[in-house]
């Protein structure tokens, strides 16, 4: 038999406020297998831990269970520590005591009984656990970043920079994202693209980054360090290797697209580069409006193509690529404002979102920054801005905060103020929220010294009259609502994850949360890395944050897939399922359960085996398995039964 | 509308707000008399929740300022509040902004003045009660027809 160590933790009165350590440490000793028992009040202390270390080695114990919070916090502190006085770490288990019991309970007798079970079925584990090894795999040290903003950028310059190769991915043509479009940033007022276009040349020259624009991830499989992965290279109907990008072939171009880039205040060719500086400075043609494609006459551009870069027959491509890790920053999208009856369903001429008034301010924009209105080149002097248009509405839009409007809109504000001297600037808000360094001073700044006026309320409706477009909303510190015929009026809409989000998520098997956004394996400890391993997330994708907290992030990402790369091997987890070969049917059953593509079937044996580098250990097949076949290691079928015995107040 | 409908005007209507109003001359002159700036305020209330007259007030001093910012004149000097404050400086104390609020009552009391607006003054206490009332009172209130 075993000689089994229980080491029972008070966690101070977190665990011994409710339950009795000390008995339960004296029915541990009790139990079958059980050589030693003791309680102590902080296990997971330094001197917790020598006292496992030496326990181990005076009692001569050959397995070591901690009787504390969830293994989540401490299963790895403690393994080490068995590891370190000589046993194999899967000798070492956590029975919690916390989480399940004390924290739930406030009966202590009851408690402690609930306590002294939960030791007795991990005791009940123990005796039957094998020493293990960890699993290693070897890494394909290559990154794909899917997404070509300012996350993605930076995620992609700082592997990069580090000296691994990467595939930086991204659906337009271009890379930038929404930061190419903005104006000035707040709260310092920078250029947007002053300082991100810099940053852009890089991503397009750095010998490490491979830029694949136009494109999109078509399928992943594989695992942490060894992804396959298959990339739709769109056609664009232009040979990039030739084309110098002259940009006669966008001038000439008689079809007239409103411009995405542009939020619909300009139009751009069918044949187009998004925006001057696109990197790479390139065109492509929209199928979808090209006259050619439409009735099959024109070829304009490649008339004017001295080069002959011009290619209607181009088809898309599908490149496969060995990855060891990935990063997503899919980035957002706002709200549509066809979304938002009461402010007019995008049917009010002069009711624009936040992004066309970024082009409206920038000095690249449809007016070269100067502030006009889209119905009439107006320039307008009584100015409404409505925050939360969509957000903080949970029964009819979205229920989150998105986060940056608050600080958007002031400066908005600021600008059009800085522009337009004689003009006034309403802002309806909830809340103003301004966490962040240098921001309230901005937003005080903005009222106090810029005149901008802040009215707590939200606006009930918003209608064209005449040449007027009629704000009705309320200023409760005043008591009073309040009408406001405007010029123009610019809505911050909702945040929102991008359309291509929800299926991109699907293809790469990481989770999202109930709004779409991507989903980070820990809220606060684990914010850039994905639950399935050789997965991260970086930027808006994950949820609405500025751009610092987004360029932090992205470093954050590229850090964890930089340390990743440091290794050669990976070592994983060996307490994944495995097969009784003899047992196997080949049925197949288990292939549709495992959610993680771990059970392959073996066609000359037919047998189905495990990719135990896939395997994440959920037991589904397991549970499954119609003849015994399939076991999990250290959680057998012999080892739940004994569980279920000691549960049951067995032995 | 309401005068041919044979109805009274509503009691709340709705401020119309433009920029004359916000950058009128009933801002800039509180400005200027007060040497305040009432766009410094944010709106903490912490004038109000400290004022121990509050009680008193129609509207709170922290609301007066507001509707002063929304350019509301008539408002402000038709409220008892501009004459129950006894300028005891406790909001320009409490203030986070540094707005000393006493001094911009003490302007809105002159603008009603001029304005002739009524106001509650010492010689509408008869003799009886005069005695009664505590000196500081009294003081106070012929200080708030001096300023």
């Amino acid at each position: 038999m075993k000689r089994i160590g229980v080491f029972v933790c008070h966690c101070g009165i977190n665990i011994a406020g409710t339950v009795d350590v000390e008995r339960v440490a004296r029915e541990a000793e009790k139990m079958p297998g059980v050589a030693f028992a003791m309680d102590y009040i902080y296990m997971c202390s330094e001197p917790g831990q020598s006292l496992v270390r030496e326990k181990i080695k005076e009692e001569k114990l050959d397995a070591v269970i901690i009787a504390a919070c969830s293994p989540n916090l401490h299963e790895s502190t403690f393994r080490a520590a068995a590891e370190e006085a000589g046993l194999n770490p899967w000798q070492c288990e956590i029975a919690n005591i916390r989480e399940q019991c004390s924290w739930i309970h406030s009966d202590r007798k009851k408690a402690t009984e609930k306590a002294i079970k939960i030791v007795g079925t991990i005791v009940g584990k123990t005796r039957l656990n094998e020493s293990l090894e960890p699993i290693s795999v070897s890494i394909t040290k290559k990154a794909l970043v899917i997404g070509g903003g300012i996350a993605g950028i930076q995620a992609a310059l700082d592997i990069a920079d580090s000296g691994y190769p990467v595939i930086l991915v991204e659906k337009d043509s271009s890379i930038g994202g929404h930061m190419a479009q903005l104006s000035e940033t707040f709260p310092t007022l920078d250029c947007s693209q002053c300082i991100l276009t810099p940053k852009m040349v890089s991503a397009g020259k750095h010998p490490n980054i491979t830029l694949m624009t136009y494109s999109e991830v078509e399928e992943v499989s594989g695992y942490v360090g060894n992804f396959k992965v298959k990339i739709r290279r769109k056609a664009t109907s232009v040979d990039w290797s030739t084309c110098t990008g002259c940009g006669l072939c966008t001038e000439k171009c008689p079809a007239k697209v409103p411009s995405e880039f542009d939020r619909g205040l300009t139009t751009r060719g069918a044949i187009y580069v998004p925006f001057p500086q696109a990197v790479p400075n390139k065109p492509v043609i929209d199928r979808d409006n090209c006259i050619y494609y439409k009735t099959g006459k024109c070829r304009l551009c490649e008339k004017v193509c001295e080069i002959g870069a011009i290619d209607f027959d181009q088809k898309d491509l599908i490149i496969e690529e060995e990855i060891g890790a990935i990063i997503t920053a899919t980035g957002y999208e706002t709200l549509p404002i066809a979304d938002l009856p009461h402010y007019g369903a995008g049917e009010v001429p002069d009711v624009i979102d936040g992004l066309a008034f970024e082009r409206i301010l920038s000095a690249s924009g449809p007016t070269t920054g100067e502030v006009r209105r889209p119905s009439d080149g107006m320039i307008p002097k009584e100015v409404v801005f409505v925050q939360c248009a969509g957000s903080r509405d949970p029964e009819r839009f979205k229920p989150y905060c998105s986060k940056i409007c608050c600080m958007y809109t002031t400066k908005h504000a600021l600008l059009y103020k800085h522009r337009v001297h004689d003009g006034q600037p309403y802002v309806f808000y909830i809340d103003i929220r301004t966490g962040g360094k240098g921001y309230e001073e901005f937003y005080h700044n903005a009222e106090e010294e810029e005149g901008i006026v802040y009215l707590r309320g939200k606006v009930a409706k918003i209608f064209r009259d005449g040449d007027k477009t009629v704000v009705w909303g309320t200023d409760t510190l005043t008591g009073r609502n309040i009408e406001i015929a405007a010029d123009l009026v610019v809505l911050a809409t909702a945040i929102v994850p991008t359309e291509s989000t929800a299926d991109l998520a699907n293809k790469l098997r990481i989770q999202t949360g109930p709004n779409g956004f991507l989903s980070e394996a820990h809220p606060k400890l684990r914010p850039v890395e994905c639950i399935n391993a050789g997965f991260f997330i970086a930027g808006v994708g994950q949820g609405p944050k500025d751009i610092p907290e987004t360029v932090a992030q992205a470093s954050g990402a590229a850090c964890k897939v930089i340390s990743l790369f440091s290794r050669d091997h990976l070592e994983q987890d060996p307490a994944v399922a495995w097969v009784d070969e003899d047992l196997c049917s080949g049925c197949r059953t288990c292939i549709s359960v495992c959610p993680y593509d771990a059970r392959e079937f073996d066609e000359e044996k037919e047998i189905v085996t495990v990719n135990e580098a896939l395997c994440e250990g959920c037991g589904s097949c397991v549970a499954a398995c119609s003849c015994g076949a399939t076991q999990q290691r250290n959680l057998s079928d012999s080892q739940i039964k004994s569980m279920v015995t000691a549960s049951l107040g067995g032995e | 509308m309401y005068k041919k409908l044979g109805l009274d005007p509503p009691d709340n209507p709705p401020i119309r707000l433009d920029r004359t109003k916000v950058r009128g001359e009933f801002g800039l002159q509180v400005d200027e008399l007060s040497g305040q700036h009432l766009f410094a305020c944010y709106q903490c209330g912490n004038c109000s929740s400290g004022c121990p007259l509050a009680q008193e007030m129609d509207i709170l001093p922290s609301r007066i300022i507001r509707l002063a910012q929304l350019g509301q004149k008539e408002e402000i000097i038709q409220s008892k509040t501009i004459w129950i404050c006894a300028s005891c400086f406790q909001c320009t104390v409490r203030c986070p902004k540094g707005i000393d609020i006493q001094a911009v009552m003490d302007t809105l009391r002159q603008i009603a003045l001029d304005e002739g607006v009524d106001h509650f003054g010492p010689d509408q206490i008869d003799s009886k009660h005069a005695a009664e009332v505590p000196q500081p009172g009294l003081v106070g209130v012929y200080r708030k027809l001096s300023t």
